[in-house]
């Protein structure tokens, strides 16, 4: 039963709420407790742009059971503009059209159900544009 | 520190071993080293495995194998790094017998695979769970992406990455422990069924069953048993972000690099020095990248090299995976890091038979946990 | 002046024609699009759902209306395929905008009408004074049985309208709701698929109980037909609004705009939402529009508006409705359709 773990990260998953670095500017996607770059610990949350590009793809044809239904899908590593990076699916997309350095915007889709009677997880998805 | 010397080794077949548990596995394996070794005792082990609590629902590895081995009430660590689990129980087993803890050390290896577990879920688990793996990401899928940045920014081919599995599948046929002991040609690896375009099956290290495990010992100890003196030169390890998203490169691992350079340093030798290396190739495109990182071919050339041939027992340059690699020796997880120190060991040793690499004097073996997000380096001399 | 400040539509961009389902079942795929008007229906993507479908139109209608998300202080989704049984579909949505938490909401049900509701509470709310914006939504993803009639037109889709009281976009004039209890079509709980009363669900339900709104709302306003530019009722299918809308005295052109239905299919709880949102997408200032929906078990809510001058500031803001409709399709099989509309029995 993933709820509470599932609720901690709704903010970043429905919003894309990130947490900058007061000190150096860095932005760490998800938050954390301590800035990689400078070490310091205050920060102010800020929400990522939803519009990236994609740096590299692939076709999962084979998942594990849970998103077995699901496969052939695409999951790609998008950089968004604020240059911060994210792994995501690639939706409603032709999976032969995809080139690394296409531009893509995120959405909200439901990502995974935990099981047939859990919980529905939601989070985000990239689109091409 | 004192010298460390690896004084004896033992590993179990490798393959789907239905009849036996985790604990034979182990045992088998460690009980051969011990012979093998010629010690009436051991001080303390190290017991390595990535997820035995996942596969088969038993933690706790370190106590339950020491009790199984009959060894109460020497100290018993379960070590875990992922795939890097083994190298890491290894490391610390050289650490205890370099700082001077104890005299006489076991490393071991076990996983144990084939009892049910959803096997795609279980191993992602090396990967970021909240970030990657709830996405739908698989360890397949991980490789993939950096196989599709390495061929995009190196013009790397799927007819390189190929070349990998058809060298390693060549040399497993002429290891007796090893899963896959048929060789393979490079259209039947482009022509095996697609699980992460462009990895195909064929690209893949397999599901496995196994153990491994060796002695390491004082100069001392390994001198009064009239052995070949086999002497960990090198022992380094490195750390990267454990989501392939925060790394700066997506086609440069960077725990290699770093671990590769400082076992260098230890070593005081060069790349170039090698004789014979094993490298961690879950995936053809892992060898690849390793043997670039490893400093062992020039960046974005690991494909090319392989093509070549260069990496073959036969051409006599650098022969990369003469175990066969995981590709086809079989990859327990856990066991894997131990196993690629048996090859040195067996290789240093001249007993390699049909795979041995002539004079092979100085071997190093890399092990890598999840996407890159662990590495650990050994370097073995033969003095 | 009370009444719409933003609204938006979204459809998913898969599609089955409806001689893909003809052939399925062994039908005449000719006599279906003759009988029905419809060619295709849109259907839900495997990561789409309800909430999905209510967040991307959600989305669209405040990039219209251009408020801060934090003042609205109601959100409604009306819709008869609700991922959960229990727990609202909107929670989900108002942490996906950033809405609330003083906020309040709740999921509406009334077949193919809660959309509708959802829009009448919302409205209520602001004229009421309690509140500055409320937003109601009318989003699904119905089922059809397989090998039913109904399986040609259930599709996935939903329309999204934010009430306020400022910048007003289209002024709501008057609303009438008309309600009994009528048979017609119901899911029991536990069930898959709806039943339906076949031609029952013709003059007694849906023609009944639109006229007994539209009626009403033409007496209200003591407007006539030929007064409204644009008409949208709920769309079953391609022919139930067209003689509904004759037998009230509106003409086939009144309609155009908002027929979306032999095309997108039968969106239940987003059917006339999605329809008067692709009016919304092309109306003038000035322009009366005439909306009367209908859900099954019985009743239609009925809506005058009348198009401000502000609608021209806000049209190009978002993608259109007919964006949606006519661009980007993806098209499926009756396998991959069965698949993605969970209709194969899985080993689980």
């Amino acid at each position: 039963m993933i709820t509470a773990r599932y609720h901690r990260e709704i903010p970043q998953r429905y919003r894309l709420e990130a947490s900058k670095c007061l000190k150096c500017g860095h932005i760490n996607f998800p938050p954390r407790l301590l800035c990689p770059e400078c070490k310091t610990n205050k920060f102010e949350t800020i929400k990522l742009s939803d519009e990236g590009k994609l740096l590299t793809f692939t076709v999962v044809r084979v998942s594990s059971d849970r998103f077995s239904k699901e496969t052939p899908f695409a999951v790609g590593i998008v950089e968004l503009n604020d240059s911060v990076k994210v792994t995501t699916q690639i939706a409603d997309v032709d999976v032969d059209e995809l080139k690394i350095g296409q531009r893509v915007k995120l959405i909200f889709r439901k990502i995974q159900d935990d099981g047939k009677a859990g919980i529905h997880c939601y989070g985000y998805k990239a689109i091409a544009i | 520190m004192r010298d460390v010397v690896v004084i004896g080794a033992g590993m179990t077949k490798f393959g789907e071993l239905w009849g036996k548990s985790i604990k034979d596995l182990f045992v088998e394996a460690a009980t051969k080293a011990i012979e093998n070794a010629g010690v009436d005792h051991i001080d303390s082990m190290y017991a390595g495995a990535m997820s035995s609590g996942l596969f088969i629902g038993q933690e706790h590895l370190g106590a339950v194998m020491a009790d199984y081995l009959g060894v109460n009430p020497i100290p018993a660590t379960h070590v875990e790094s992922a795939c890097a689990s083994g190298g890491v129980a290894f490391r610390q087993a050289f650490l205890e017998v370099a700082s001077g803890v104890s005299d006489i050390v076991l490393a071991g290896g076990v996983e144990k695979m084939t009892d049910g577990a959803d096997v795609t879920d279980v191993l992602a688990t090396a990967a970021d769970q909240e970030y990657e793996v709830f996405h739908g990401i698989t360890f397949p899928g991980l490789y993939a992406m950096i196989a599709q940045a390495h061929m995009h920014q190196y013009g790397t081919t799927r007819e390189q990455l190929a070349a990998v599995a058809v060298k390693n599948h060549r040399n497993g046929a002429k290891n007796p422990n090893a899963q896959f002991r048929n060789e393979v040609t490079a259209e039947q690896v482009m022509n095996s069924t697609m699980v992460s375009d462009p990895l195909r099956l064929l690209d893949c290290s397999p599901v496995s069953d196994g153990a491994a495990a060796v002695i390491v010992a004082t100069m001392d100890v390994a001198k009064k048993l009239n052995k070949n003196l086999i002497r960990v030169l090198a022992s380094s390890q490195a750390s990267d972000t454990i989501a392939l998203h925060g790394r700066k490169s997506l086609t440069t691992l960077n725990s290699v690099v770093k671990a590769a350079e400082k076992a260098y340093k230890m070593a005081d030798k060069k790349p170039t020095d090698m004789n014979v290396v094993e490298v961690h190739d879950c995936f053809t495109i892992a060898e690849i990248v390793a043997t670039e990182d490893l400093g062992l071919f020039e960046k974005g050339k690991g494909g090319e090299a392989a093509a070549n041939g260069w990496t073959s027992i036969e051409c006599k340059m650098i022969p990369v995976n003469t175990s066969g690699g995981l590709k086809s020796k079989g990859h327990p997880v856990g066991a894997t890091g131990i196993a690629q120190v048996i090859e040195l060991y067996e290789q240093l040793n001249g007993a390699c038979g049909a795979r041995q690499v002539p004079n092979a004097h100085v071997g190093m073996a890399q092990n890598m946990g999840g996407s890159g997000a662990s590495c650990v380096v050994h370097i073995l001399e033969a003095i | 002046m009370i009444g719409i400040v933003g609204f938006g539509a979204y459809l998913p961009r898969y599609r089955i024609k409806s001689e893909a389902i003809a052939r399925q079942w062994g039908a005449d795929p000719e006599a279906i699009q003759r009988g029905l008007m419809l060619a295709e229906k849109t259907v839900p993507g495997q990561d789409e759902d309800t909430i999905t479908i209510s967040v991307a139109a959600a989305k669209n209608a405040l990039r219209r209306a251009q408020i801060n998300p934090q003042e609205i202080g109601a959100v409604y989704i009306g819709s008869e395929s609700h991922p959960y049984a229990v727990k609202p579909s909107g929670t989900i949505l108002i942490d996906a905008l950033g809405i609330g938490p003083h906020v309040h909401v709740a999921s509406y049900e009334f077949a193919c009408k809660a959309g509708s509701e959802a829009m009448y509470v919302a409205y209520s709310h602001v004229k009421s004074g309690e509140m500055k914006y409320a937003m109601g939504i009318g989003a699904d993803t119905s089922q059809g049985a397989p090998g039913d009639a109904l399986e040609y037109s259930a599709s996935a889709g939903g329309a999204a309208f934010i009430m306020g009281n400022e910048r007003v976009v289209a002024e709501i004039l008057f609303t009438h709701s008309y309600t009994s209890d009528t048979p017609d079509f119901w899911r029991r709980e536990g069930e898959m698929y709806p039943r339906h009363g076949g031609r029952f669900t013709g003059d007694p339900a849906y023609f009944k109980h639109i006229i007994g709104a539209g009626a009403a709302l033409l007496e209200k306003s003591k407007l006539t037909p030929k007064d409204f530019k644009h008409v949208v009722f709920h769309m079953p299918n391609g022919k139930f609004p067209l003689e509904v809308g004759k037998r009230l005295g509106f003409t086939k052109q009144q309609l155009e705009v908002g027929w979306l239905v032999p095309l997108m299919g039968n969106t239940y709880s987003g059917s006339s939402p999605t329809g008067l949102a692709a009016i919304l997408d092309v109306a003038k200032p000035g322009d009366l529009i005439f909306m009367v929906s209908f859900g099954s078990g019985a009743g239609s809510d009925g809506f005058i508006f009348l198009v401000t001058d502000e609608i021209t500031r806000v049209q190009e803001r978002a993608p259109k409705t007919r964006d949606y409709l006519d661009h980007g399709k993806i098209y499926l099989d009756y396998g991959e359709y069965a698949k993605f509309r969970h209709k194969i029995r899985l080993n689980d």
